[in-house]
């Protein structure tokens, strides 16, 4: 029983061969806005002058550069390992609360990076954190040092890993129980199925997970600067920040798209071409639940770990400040006003968002081709570049081209689609594999039109990756900081720009407030979100 | 074919709602985001609105700016971000950029946005108003307040009569590892490039090769460094003096103290200064906004509130600082600090970033 490693079906035999115009035609669109951070850095990297040639033959950006590669191979991995672990536990087996650990193992998330960083160093520093204090009294002067690679690694990971935990989760739920039955009723044990048959079943959702993972270990700046760890961003930062040098810095970042050109193109090499879907109509029956029997009490003590140091010790650090905060009389004004802009901006522009990468993934499954891989692959760039660079791009493509538009709530949504399209394409695209194109199919040669197959067959099947694509969707954008700070209307305030506010004067109470509250309210969201799974996990 | 061709309407549709929606809420937001208070002040002024680009955050700013409107009735939009991040917008932003005046945090990114020719020079009744080694020798951009060098150090672990009066003398093994510094912070930096321009390229790498054979603690920024001392992770650390009395202002006991050096580079002062924009609708008004921030109450206001020095005559900084001409600092043009490309390439090439 091999379900998935030889294709059986070429995906092209059972589709139409060409893909309809309106997708291509938001496949064009979506990429031209794309592009857009590419040819500003193509233009500033012209201007560069002759200094960039000492930069980029210098052995100290090789290593930079070796650096951020190694730290996005090793936090890729780890997220991977805890996100398969975490998905296949709140999925599969009988986990007590297993909606509730859904919820706390996806929270993560919902943590700023920097903040995250912050909470960690305040536990775990070698002298004078909250670990070392309780240890003193055992005589340990210090702790071994978290900065460097241990803290760059453990931070990004925690916070990260949820990408693929989402995206491997919805694909867990998509699955039809039948294959399993099938594997057990031919003889396999439990780990056999999950390692035949499961597990590759899974390859394309948590490599969607695992690219975003990747992107942003190379991407982040928050976390190696609080972690003092030397990755490439933080070159690039410095070109930018300190010496106002733009072109070398685009020429920094140029090298960087090309180590994610290459990413996405080995990630698509390796990818296997296999069908993900069943042929036969799929049980309607909810999947048996593997006992965890004795290693019930390691599941929780692996849930809670994760959950402890990604979610609970953060908020406990915040929940510190803000005490402190609220002792010396700081006030907080205007934060009902602050979230609802937040909270506004977040599902507009998930919305959007959403809207455009359901044909995004439908152009890149249902239609693979050359040109629909490119279109798809190319969705990651904005994703996979410090924030402060897409900005900027945008800044002055806005300034100059679109006036008008300039610094509004649509220049503000347009840039979130720049940077978070590909979060909810990875989530769409790997749920829709597990869709036979038979189904649409049917509907069509039923009678029903292009768009009511849409509508009455793709989107209710395709459920559950629509879902975990937005919940990454709208965490995301509901943290994000250098855009919003850049390109939002003038006034417009989100937690994030108040947490930032905060930690820019080293007010930490200042930031504790709306660093709460973004937990909360995302709290709240995937909450919803994933309420609406209900009856989308049977078909 | 038929229902195919149904589907590319239904797609066009879609997209051209889509760009219709993304268009209307950019009308929606433009006509309610700046939402104003009702203004008493005088008539003339009114009718304008001055757009701040800030590099200095609204915890800092926001209330002495507020004051401003309320006293002159001009109508403020202030856009807050990061200082070299609201430069490098007005530089990209171009000629079509909404600044009329800009607020930044550091004397750098002043001399980059005058090094773009992107500031008009401000006139000489302004000017005068602060000592001319803490504004642009060619009047583009002015000091507001000040922003000191110091040495805090942990009053439980080192005796005040301990510490040198020199830079220099952090360079003595019996300083190893007990040094905070932050390579990668720009008021750090400034400081190299000072060392550079006071003491020559040789001895500034001659210092920095001396202080990493003391193999020196690196911090993010200036913040984490004083919480350092705080904690003892180290017992001297190279900061800025205003980020300690936000620690003392919580904890009264912090174990934490200033200590100044004498006339190099590690008791130099550094501003955050503003400027006009060459693409200010009125340069009067963006001029009365920074003859504001040289009034005597947002000179007090940053005495007492930011902890940075006041730079106009007769208003006295806060807490226990030295007044800032008891400070002898070292004389150097602020505007040359705007080019930091020889500090990156000694910092890089030491290996300390």
């Amino acid at each position: 029983m091999n379900l998935s490693t030889r294709s059986r079906f070429k995906l092209g035999n059972l589709g139409p061969a060409r893909a309809s115009l309106p997708l291509i035609i938001i496949g064009i669109i979506v990429s031209a806005a794309m592009v857009l951070p590419l040819a500003y850095l193509g233009i500033r990297a012209s201007e560069a002058g002759a200094g960039i040639m000492g930069i980029l033959t210098s052995y100290r950006t090789f290593e930079v550069f070796a650096n951020s590669a190694i730290l996005a191979l090793v936090v890729t991995a780890l997220s991977a390992i805890i996100a398969v672990a975490a998905a296949f536990l709140t999925v599969k087996t009988d986990l007590p609360a297993k909606k509730f650990w859904s919820v706390i193992l996806i929270m993560p998330l919902a943590i700023p990076s920097f903040v995250g960083s912050f909470a960690l160093i305040a536990t775990f520093a070698p002298r004078g954190s909250v670990l070392q204090n309780l240890l003193a009294g055992l005589g340990v002067e210090a702790l071994p040092s978290i900065y460097g690679w241990p803290g760059a690694i453990l931070a990004l990971t925690l916070f990260t890993y949820p990408y693929v935990f989402l995206t491997t989760r919805a694909s867990l739920r998509g699955m039809d129980p039948a294959l399993e039955e099938v594997s057990r009723s031919l003889g396999c044990s439990t780990l056999s199925t999950i390692r035949r048959v499961i597990l590759p079943h899974l390859y394309p959702s948590i490599a969607a997970g695992s690219l975003l993972v990747a992107f942003y270990a190379l991407s982040d700046f928050g976390t190696p600067a609080l972690m003092r760890f030397d990755s490439f961003t933080r070159i690039i930062y410095v070109e930018y920040q300190l010496a106002f040098d733009r072109s070398s810095a685009a020429i920094l970042s140029l090298l960087l798209v090309a180590l994610v050109t290459l990413i996405l193109y080995l990630e698509h090499r390796v990818r296997s071409k296999a069908a993900y879907y069943s042929l036969g109509p799929g049980t309607k029956r909810d999947p048996t639940l593997i006992s965890l029997g004795r290693w019930k009490w390691a599941a929780l003590a692996f849930c809670g770990t994760i959950a402890t140091l990604g979610l609970f010790i953060p908020v406990g650090v915040l929940l510190y400040w803000l005490l402190q905060g609220v002792a010396v009389g700081a006030s907080f004004p205007n934060l009902g006003v602050i979230t609802l802009n937040t909270i506004y901006a977040a599902v507009v522009a998930t919305a959007f968002i959403v809207a455009l990468a359901l044909p995004m993934a439908l152009l890149a499954v249902r239609f693979p081709s050359k040109s629909s891989t490119i279109i798809e692959r190319l969705s990651y760039i904005g994703f996979a570049m410090p924030g402060i660079v897409v900005a900027l791009a945008l800044v002055s493509f806005g300034a100059n081209h679109l006036p008008m538009f300039y610094q509004s709530m649509g220049m503000l949504v347009f840039a979130y689609v720049v940077l978070f399209i590909p979060l909810s394409i990875g989530a769409i695209r790997s749920t829709l594999l597990q869709i036979s194109p038979r189904m649409e199919e049917a509907a069509r040669s039923l009678g029903l039109g292009a768009g009511r197959t849409l509508l009455s067959v793709t989107i209710p099947l395709a459920k559950t990756g629509l879902l975990a694509g937005s919940a990454l969707v709208m965490l995301t954008i509901m943290k994000e900081l250098p855009a919003t700070l850049l390109l939002a209307p003038t006034g417009f305030k989100t937690l994030a720009t108040q947490v930032w506010t905060g930690a820019e004067s080293a007010s930490f109470s200042y930031s504790a407030a709306p660093a709460l509250i973004l937990v909360a309210i995302s709290a709240i969201s995937v909450t919803i979100i994933l309420s609406q799974e209900k009856e989308s996990g049977r078909r | 074919m038929a229902s195919n061709t149904k589907f590319a309407i239904i797609g066009i549709i879609v997209a051209v709602a889509i760009v219709a929606g993304v268009a209307g809420f950019a009308a929606i937001s433009n006509d309610n985001v700046p939402e104003q208070a009702e203004t008493t002040g005088a008539p003339t002024m009114e009718t304008q609105t001055l757009t701040i680009y800030s590099g200095r955050s609204e915890s800092l700013v926001g209330p002495i700016i507020e004051k401003f409107e309320q006293e002159t009735g001009i109508k403020t939009e202030v856009r807050y971000g990061d200082t070299a991040a609201m430069a490098l917008a007005i530089i990209e932003e171009g000629r079509n950029s909404p600044a009329d005046v800009y607020y930044g945090q550091d004397a750098g990114a002043l001399g980059a946005l005058a090094k773009e020719g992107r500031l008009l020079k401000l006139s000489d009744p302004l000017l005068q108003k602060v000592d001319p080694a803490l504004r642009s020798p060619d009047g583009e951009w002015i000091g507001i307040s000040g922003r000191a060098r110091v040495v805090d150090y942990n009053t439980n672990l080192v005796d005040k009569s301990e510490l040198p009066d020199s830079i220099w003398g952090f360079l003595d093994p019996k300083w190893k590892g007990k040094i905070g510094w932050a390579p990668s912070n720009g008021s750090f930096q400034s400081f190299v490039t000072a060392l550079r321009l006071i003491e020559g390229e040789d001895r500034a790498r001659e210092w920095l090769v001396g202080i990493m054979a003391n193999e020196p603690v690196v911090y993010s920024g200036n913040s984490p460094i004083v919480e350092g001392v705080a904690r003892g992770e180290v017992h001297v650390g190279f900061v800025n003096n205003y980020y300690l009395h936000k620690f003392l202002q919580t904890d009264p006991a912090y174990p934490v103290a200033h200590h100044h050096t004498n006339g190099d580079a590690g008791s130099m002062i550094n501003i955050a200064g503003a400027a006009v924009v060459d693409t200010a609708n009125n340069k009067e008004i963006a001029e009365r906004f920074i003859e504001y921030m040289l009034s005597e109450d947002a000179q007090t206001y940053f005495a007492t509130s930011t902890y940075e020095y006041p730079l106009v005559e007769g208003i006295k900084a806060v807490g226990p600082q030295l007044p800032i001409k008891e400070i002898n600092k070292p004389n150097i043009d602020l505007s040359n600090l705007a080019d930091l490309q020889g500090t990156l390439d000694l910092l890089r090439d030491i290996r300390a970033l």
